[in-house]
């Protein structure tokens, strides 16, 4: 683009477009360089070093590249709790999303119509998004502590629980279900429940300002036809709101797949929370083997790459379609 | 009755249910830890069910505690608090010096790759941030930025910066493009069209930018523990709240006084903007 063709040309000033060009990417060129150095070249190196014998302290000297093995990844694929954890990031990732983007729904069709003081409740309902994850974190754990936890004393003054409940801690809560015994897996189930407070507010925002602008019309004409409210909801509201629930649930579920804070926060990963980023720190940390946790992120990355392509390649378009 | 006339009641009924649970639940956590940081501990072990502290047991010592430097015995979160909103503004800063440029080309100028290049921003989110973590934490160690508050910044920035694109992006197309037109009639540089006149006039979505920017840094966990756990002058108030969690001795009570500390700073910002913000973020999302 920028070769002249001629040098008649050249020595002219330069065309509108092509100062229009410079000067796009001069004013695109810092962001870049930001997101160069610091994004693309940290993923390309972890490429690199999740094929390498790679341990924190030796990595300061030596080369970048070099001592090739695939032994990380065997490591990864073999230690105990890799199955075990995909799959409890799945279960998490998928939990969270669903409950988050459902709560969201909810309170956006009840907060729909204007009544007194829905200024002040909308914005009140953002906190536990805006909120700091450290702080709501150590709330959650708090009110669920089985000493001195507000949840257990009233959960057995107004629910007659028995004992007070480690919800945290517990892995399988044993429940009887018309004599059946069921484990209940606990800790998982109030990570999940965490994920979804958190971020429901995320989801409500978005779906709120979606149906404030669906046409009223649309609504009264379904009205006057005899539609009941889960008719019009089912048959005019959902498909209006359809591209934006299936956006929040793929931004949803990239987030919640890669999340650590959350749930390192509460559980440390133990009690059957394990999702694969808390297992990439504790590579990271505890053993300081780079290389391991190098490639137990690749892995997780990538999971979710295929998990996308097959949302975009088989679903995506039916969304857009239905909508 | 009929089938419309009882859904009619039913969720006129249901959508209060509805609003006041949610009231509830998202209140109820806030209040809990704002009750719980002014009771002694011996309160709460006393009655864990209370759920209002008596004007006997009212105390400030928690803050106190939580506030006095480490020389005096206290656990120095005036220090954090300094490194956190250093680290924050900074991050502000620089992310819109970045952000605002690149916004402004993607939104009117034609350049190579224009189109391209604003999917590749926000594809940063794609990759889970455990993925950047070990190679940056390496590359930190290297370039002796581990436990420098610049090196966390810089990392803030490139986590930051495409939201923010995007945030700007849908606000400076909704400027007319005739009022830029006329100021380069006027003889106006490129440059000085952007300072003199798309500024000011997108004052407000840059305000509420800054804003998201400065919460996203504020609340940040993950590369704070990575990079500054070992040295503690440098935690932000996240990391020293998680690190006392983990100290032997320190009462939930105390804790929580330190929960509220960390609180405080982003729920007044966020209900002193919280239009300008919830219209920035979702500016775009009504077209469907």
């Amino acid at each position: 683009m920028s070769t002249a063709p001629g040098v008649a040309r050249k020595r002219r000033r330069l065309t509108a477009a092509q100062r229009e060009n410079r000067a796009g990417l001069a004013f695109v060129s810092p962001t870049f360089l930001v997101v160069l150095v610091v994004v693309i070249v940290p993923i390309l190196w972890t490429v690199l070093l999740a094929f390498q014998h790679a341990k924190l302290v030796d990595i300061q000297g030596m080369g970048i590249f070099g001592n090739w093995t695939f032994a990380n990844f065997t490591e990864v694929f073999t230690s105990p709790g890799f199955w075990s954890s995909l799959f409890t990031t799945l279960a998490y990732t998928v939990g969270g999303t669903a409950g988050s983007v459902l709560l969201g729904l909810i309170a956006a069709l009840a907060l729909r119509k204007p009544f007194r003081g829905r200024g002040l409740l909308r914005s009140t309902m953002l906190l536990p998004y805006v909120a700091p994850v450290v702080a709501v974190a150590f709330v959650w754990e708090t009110a669920l502590s089985p000493q001195y936890g507000i949840v257990n004393q009233w959960g057995g003054k107004l629910l007659g629980w028995d004992n007070p409940i480690a919800f945290l801690s517990t892995r399988s809560y044993q429940v009887d279900v018309f004599g059946w015994h069921v484990g209940v897996p606990l800790a998982l189930l109030t990570v999940i429940a965490f994920e979804t407070w958190r971020y429901f507010p995320f989801a409500f925002l978005f779906l709120l300002a979606r149906l404030q602008a669906v046409p009223g019309g649309l609504e009264e004409a379904a009205r006057v036809d005899g539609a009941t409210p889960t008719q019009r909801f089912r048959y005019v509201l959902l498909p209006q709101l359809m591209p934006v629930i299936a956006l929040l649930c793929v931004l949803r579920f990239i987030m919640t797949f890669n999340k650590f804070d959350d749930v390192y926060l509460l559980t440390g990963g133990g009690s059957g929370t394990d999702v694969v980023a808390v297992r990439v720190y504790d590579f990271l940390t505890a053993n300081f083997d780079v290389g391991a946790a190098a490639a137990q992120a690749l892995v997780l990355a990538f999971v979710l790459m295929v998990l996308l392509g097959i949302y975009f390649k088989f679903f995506a378009k039916k969304v857009q379609e239905e909508a | 009755m009929t089938r419309a006339q009882f859904e009619e009641r039913f969720f006129g009924v249901a959508r209060w249910v509805v609003i006041v649970l949610l009231a509830l639940i998202t209140l109820v956590p806030f209040y809990y830890m704002l009750l719980l940081s002014v009771k002694p501990i011996d309160a709460l072990l006393l009655d864990p069910g209370s759920m209002w502290v008596s004007a006997k047991d009212f105390t400030l010592a928690t803050y106190e505690n939580v506030l006095r430097p480490t020389s005096d015995g206290g656990q120095g979160f005036l220090r954090l608090l300094r490194n956190s909103a250093l680290v924050s503004l900074g991050t502000v800063v620089l992310t819109l010096a970045a952000a605002v440029p690149g916004a402004y080309a993607i939104s009117r100028l034609r350049f190579f790759g224009g189109r391209q290049v604003s999917a590749l921003f926000l594809a940063v989110y794609l990759f889970p941030a455990t993925l950047l973590a070990v190679p940056l934490f390496v590359m930190f160690a290297r370039a002796g930025l581990s436990g420098s508050l610049v090196g966390l910044a810089v990392v803030y920035i490139a986590q930051t910066v495409p939201v923010s694109i995007y945030m700007l992006k849908n606000y400076f197309v909704t400027i007319p493009a005739s009022v830029e037109e006329a100021a380069a009639l006027d003889g106006a540089s490129r440059l000085q069209t952007v300072r003199k006149v798309v500024l000011p006039l997108a004052l407000p979505s840059l305000m509420a930018t800054g804003l998201y920017i400065f919460m996203i840094a504020w609340n940040e966990f993950l590369f704070a523990l990575l990079f500054l756990a070992a040295s503690p002058g440098k935690w932000t108030v996240s990391l020293g709240l998680q690190q006392l969690s983990n100290g032997i001795e320190v009462p939930k009570t105390v804790l929580m006084a330190g929960s509220v500390v960390l609180t405080i700073p982003v729920v007044l910002l966020f209900y002193a903007a919280e239009r300008l913000l919830t219209e920035g973020l979702t500016s775009g999302a009504d077209k469907g």
